[in-house]
């Protein structure tokens, strides 16, 4: 995977060119439809879901605001079940943590486990860089990686291809990385499902290291938790001789007990099944086999620093809120720049990376503020309230600033305002159809309302209240 | 607080109108509905005239020290009152839901009056649901973002609505997706908002109805000025101006 999100536009840019993709526009839609209905279907028929929503959001808000303490009883446990456990600052340190291991052991390959964390800190491409090939296994991030293309969905990051688009890529690209595709493909599901099965058994069966992430971290027992669909994971975590699980510290979760409402919660949320077809945990080393745990910071502990924006690290990478944001049902996900898109992203990627650039200050107006993603949350982050936040902290343009400045200033009395709403009514038939500047960007697809002959307020005092 | 308790008391019930910015100077025709309704119910309506905006648009917008001041200032001029009525949900819910968490983010005091929105006054506070309207329409109702899921005024406003003398009610499809105004989102995100508003007025086409009807002027604005753009022929309508409408306005 060449292709990085580094140097984007901001999101209105991006997002104006998805718009106008009618491929694209047509695939998320059906997509993030049909796992909509699946989730709110599963998450209905269960009678207590508020109350299981209210404990993972306690466990969680738990853990976090003692997560040091957690952090070293995992790691105590972890050494003691004989893994190794590595502690990573940033993605330059994790990076290379992870090199280092992988060349220790002598081998220029590994298969990997969907994760976001390798995938938030570019790691694919940094050992690629260094000789080592990183082969993805979940079936969908083995299109992205044979398409050369970016992931667009936490969950299903090929969301934004079609079947048709996959077998040609397939056709195209699969002989470069091993076995090729059959070469009468269809784009049946089931056919090109065998197809990325039959390519990646070989590569399970022949690579000594594999890299993963986790869904979760029990700190009592020091045990890692993977929950997939695709039994490519449970390939992965059991096969080779290596194992390196790059996972962010606010994966943690204090007893098996708190496990319990996860297993419910995360499946409904994200697949939008009752439970996932595989769930693979492991603690410490087995026999013949050698187990890393790298603990990734990247910027957790400065957002965990912040009262309001700190809700984020609930987060459980469940991916309901971009399937109910009508944002990112139209956007896409390569429009947020980041491998947070959605919702979740809008107010995760600007707090991991800061609000320098141009694109990361743009994401926490990718919103209308509709509120569905809080709804949908199964960890109840109010999106729309850290967005708010993450808004008062950007930097604005100096026209936009003076404009509210203006406007602020004739809000702070009431006869500014009666003055402003005067001069209005008075000229309101100079008011062109299309307005100039950046305000047109209401006028070319929406009429303007008719300004009225006299405003609420005058017409109240000149009438007593409508009295005379 | 509701009605039975001011009857006891031999009181009419004293109302302050909260008007909101948009509705004071785009649409007074909403704010002389809400009087004239509010009357024929027997309350007795106020409109405090230092008030000019609760500070959504500036703190949604990320401008928190502006926002703050415009919310000062609302608290000195509403907190006498023992019930203030706004016909949008969009401010009843910023003053309602948003004002303990700006002054968390802000660490600041704030005064939160007690707001309504219209239906949730009615409804909840007045005890109607017939508030003898007469509207021979067809109509289809959205029910907009932060009276469904910030304030949850949940099937208030329809249930108003079903009592109205003559209406037809057509149910609106994915009724509860944002229409893509989002206040400043419309002019700073233009082509996520219209194509958010393209479905939206689909699903308005849809119903076959004559009238679309919220409890919100912005919204109103961005759906109605898009209806009136591809010139659907359609018309907006604010809850409030269908309620005050009785046999006598025909």
């Amino acid at each position: 995977m060449s292709r990085t999100f580094v140097g984007m536009p901001a999101f209105p840019r991006n997002a104006t060119r998805a718009v106008q993709n009618s491929q694209l526009r047509y695939n998320l839609r059906k997509a993030t439809h049909t796992i909509r209905g699946k989730r709110a279907a599963v998450v209905g028929e269960l009678p207590d879901w508020a109350e299981l929503r209210a404990a993972g959001k306690a466990i969680k808000d738990h853990t976090l605001r003692n997560l040091d303490t957690y952090l070293l009883q995992l790691e105590e446990a972890v050494t003691r079940a004989g893994g190794h456990v590595h502690w990573a600052a940033d993605a330059a340190e994790a990076n290379r943590i992870v090199t280092d291991l992988v060349r220790a052991t002598g081998e220029t390959s590994v298969v990997k486990v969907k994760s976001m964390a390798t995938q938030e800190i570019g790691l694919n491409e940094h050992l690629a860089a260094r000789g080592i090939t990183a082969y993805e296994t979940d079936l969908a991030e083995l299109i992205v990686q044979l398409g050369d293309d970016l992931p667009s969905h936490i969950l299903v990051p090929a969301i934004h291809r079609n079947r048709a688009e996959i077998r040609e890529i397939f056709l195209s690209k699969m002989a470069e990385w091993g076995r090729p595709a059959p070469e009468r493909l269809t784009d049946e599901p089931r056919a090109l499902a065998e197809a990325a099965r039959l390519h990646l058994r070989e590569r399970f069966l022949s690579t000594k290291v594999a890299i993963s992430g986790a869904n979760f971290m029990i700190a009592e027992t020091g045990t890692l938790v993977v929950l997939e669909s695709e039994g490519n994971g449970r390939m992965c975590l059991t096969l080779p001789e290596t194992l390196i699980s790059v996972v962010g510290i606010e994966k943690l979760l204090p007893t098996w007990r708190d496990l319990e409402v996860f297993l419910q919660l995360l499946p409904r949320s994200s697949t939008g099944e009752r439970m996932n077809p595989y769930t693979s945990m492991w603690t410490g080393a087995v026999d013949g086999q050698e187990f890393h745990l790298v603990l990734l910071d990247n910027g957790r502990t400065r957002v965990l620093a912040d009262e309001v924006g700190r809700q984020a690290l609930r987060c459980i990478r469940c991916s309901a809120c971009l399937n109910v944001c009508p944002v990112y049902e139209r956007a896409g996900g390569h429009a947020y720049g980041s491998v947070y898109p959605g919702p979740i992203g809008a107010i995760l990627t600007p707090q991991l990376r800061g609000l320098g650039s141009e694109l990361d200050r743009s994401l926490p107006y990718a919103s209308s503020l509709c509120g569905a993603c809080f709804d949908a949350c199964p960890v109840a982050i109010d999106i729309p309230e850290v967005l708010v936040h993450l808004r008062a902290k950007a930097r604005h343009a100096r026209a936009e600033r003076a404009g509210m400045r203006a406007a602020g200033w004739v809000f702070d009395r009431p006869e500014r305002l009666a003055r402003a709403q005067r001069l209005g009514s008075r000229f309101r038939r100079l008011v062109p159809r299309r307005l100039p500047g950046p305000l047109a960007a209401w006028t070319d697809t929406r009429d303007l309302p008719d300004i009225p002959a006299t405003s609420f307020r005058d017409w109240w005092d000149k009438t007593d209240g409508g009295r005379r | 607080m509701n009605h039975p308790e001011f009857c006891e008391r031999g009181l009419a019930v004293r109302v302050a109108l909260f008007i909101t910015c948009v509705n004071d100077t785009l649409f007074p025709g909403t704010g002389r509905a809400v009087v004239s309704l509010l009357r024929r119910l027997g309350c007795e309506v106020e409109f405090p005239a230092a008030q000019t905006c609760c500070g959504q648009m500036h703190v949604n917008t990320g401008y928190q020290a502006e926002g703050v001041k415009l919310a000062r200032h609302f608290g000195e001029v509403f907190a006498g009152y023992d019930a203030v009525v706004a016909p949008s949900g969009s401010c009843a819910s910023m003053v309602r839901e948003q004002y303990p968490r700006l002054a968390r983010a802000a660490g600041v005091t704030l005064t939160v009056p007690k707001v309504y929105d219209l239906s949730e006054f009615l409804v909840d506070v007045l005890e109607v649901t017939d508030v003898g309207a007469y509207f021979p329409h067809r109509v289809t109702y959205h029910p907009t973002c932060h009276s469904l899921r910030g304030l949850r005024v949940g099937d208030k406003p329809t249930k108003l609505l079903e009592q109205v003398r003559g209406l037809e009610l057509v149910p609106l499809p994915a009724a509860d997706e944002c229409c893509g105004f989002g206040g400043t989102f419309a002019v700073k995100n233009p082509a996520i908002s219209s194509a958010m508003c393209a479905d939206k007025v689909r699903n308005v086409m849809d119903t076959g109805a004559e009238v679309l009807c919220a409890a919100d002027n912005s919204c109103l604005m961005h759906i109605g000025g898009t209806l009136k753009r591809q010139r659907t022929g359609v018309r907006v309508m604010h809850l409030a101006e269908i309620l005050a409408r009785t046999e006598a306005d025909k």
